[in-house]
């Protein structure tokens, strides 16, 4: 150990404060060290609120609008061929 | 402080600490067949508790599951059929309930009612010794308290391969 601090590279380190490089250490590994949740923890993850899209019916409403009056369609997360059928 | 102390073997340790943390949440091996089956002791609705120990000599399908798990909604169903099939040829199913609010529990029990064994562990400790990988998660024990079969999630397709599995163990029995 001794002879690490004594290289070059290593002496510079002796000024700064533990506590800055706690911080340091903190802000460059992010949220990485936390664990994700298990399956079994997933609880609130399934919640409706949760979910990408929160209100399925009222994103069909929507999109039903847009392709009957707008002559729009598609474009929206995964679409239809384009068949005109709807 | 001492600002002359070493500040590197310091910044070393915290390191080390993390790396430690780490491990201890990924490093968990998840539970195969051939393993034995880590134990548990969880209570039931009704102030009693059940122990794997004490099904030694049984089929025993241990079933992960929660109120907010999809497929567990088919599942129910499925397992009190076994359960009436198979629950008096040395057969028993206990469901491990893995949801932090009871009430979530109840109220799903209320609409799936279950006619085999729900326990409750809301501290995700044998989720934990088990490794669960989906929910749910199926653990198909057999009599010498090993590990037979796993099954990740609940497929309508695997229901006939899941009871010939259990019913070779019967008959190993």
């Amino acid at each position: 150990m001794a002879a690490f601090a004594r290289l070059p590279g290593f002496r510079t380190l002796r000024g700064v404060r533990p506590a800055a490089l706690i911080l340091l250490a903190a802000a460059v590994t992010g949220c990485a060290t936390m664990a994700p949740p298990q399956p079994w923890e997933k609880g609130t993850l399934a919640r409706p609120e949760m979910q990408l899209d929160p209100d399925p019916l009222e994103t069909k409403i929507t999109q039903h609008v847009y392709t009957s009056k707008e002559a729009a369609t598609g474009g929206y997360g995964a679409g239809g061929g384009g068949c005109g059928c709807n | 402080m001492n600002m002359k102390s070493p500040v590197f073997p310091r910044g070393l340790r915290a390191a080390a600490a993390i790396a430690a943390l780490w491990l201890a949440a990924v490093g968990v091996q998840a539970a195969v067949v051939g393993d034995a089956a880590p134990a548990f002791a969880l209570p039931t609705a009704q102030s009693g508790t059940i122990s794997l120990l004490q099904l030694r000599g049984q089929v025993v399908y241990v079933d992960f599951w929660a109120s907010w798990c999809g497929p567990c909604r088919r599942s129910f169903p499925w397992m009190n059929e076994m359960q009436q099939r198979y629950g008096g040829r040395g057969v028993t199913i206990v469901a491990i309930n893995v949801d932090t609010k009871r009430a979530d529990a109840d109220r799903f029990l209320r609409q799936y009612p279950a006619t085999f064994a729900v326990v409750y562990d809301g501290t995700g400790a044998t989720p934990g010794a088990y490794a669960v990988q989906a929910m749910p998660s199926s653990y198909i024990i057999d009599p010498q308290g090993r590990i037979a079969g796993v099954e990740h999630g609940f497929r309508d397709e695997r229901r006939a391969a899941l009871e010939e599995k259990i019913r070779s163990l019967i008959v190993a029995r």
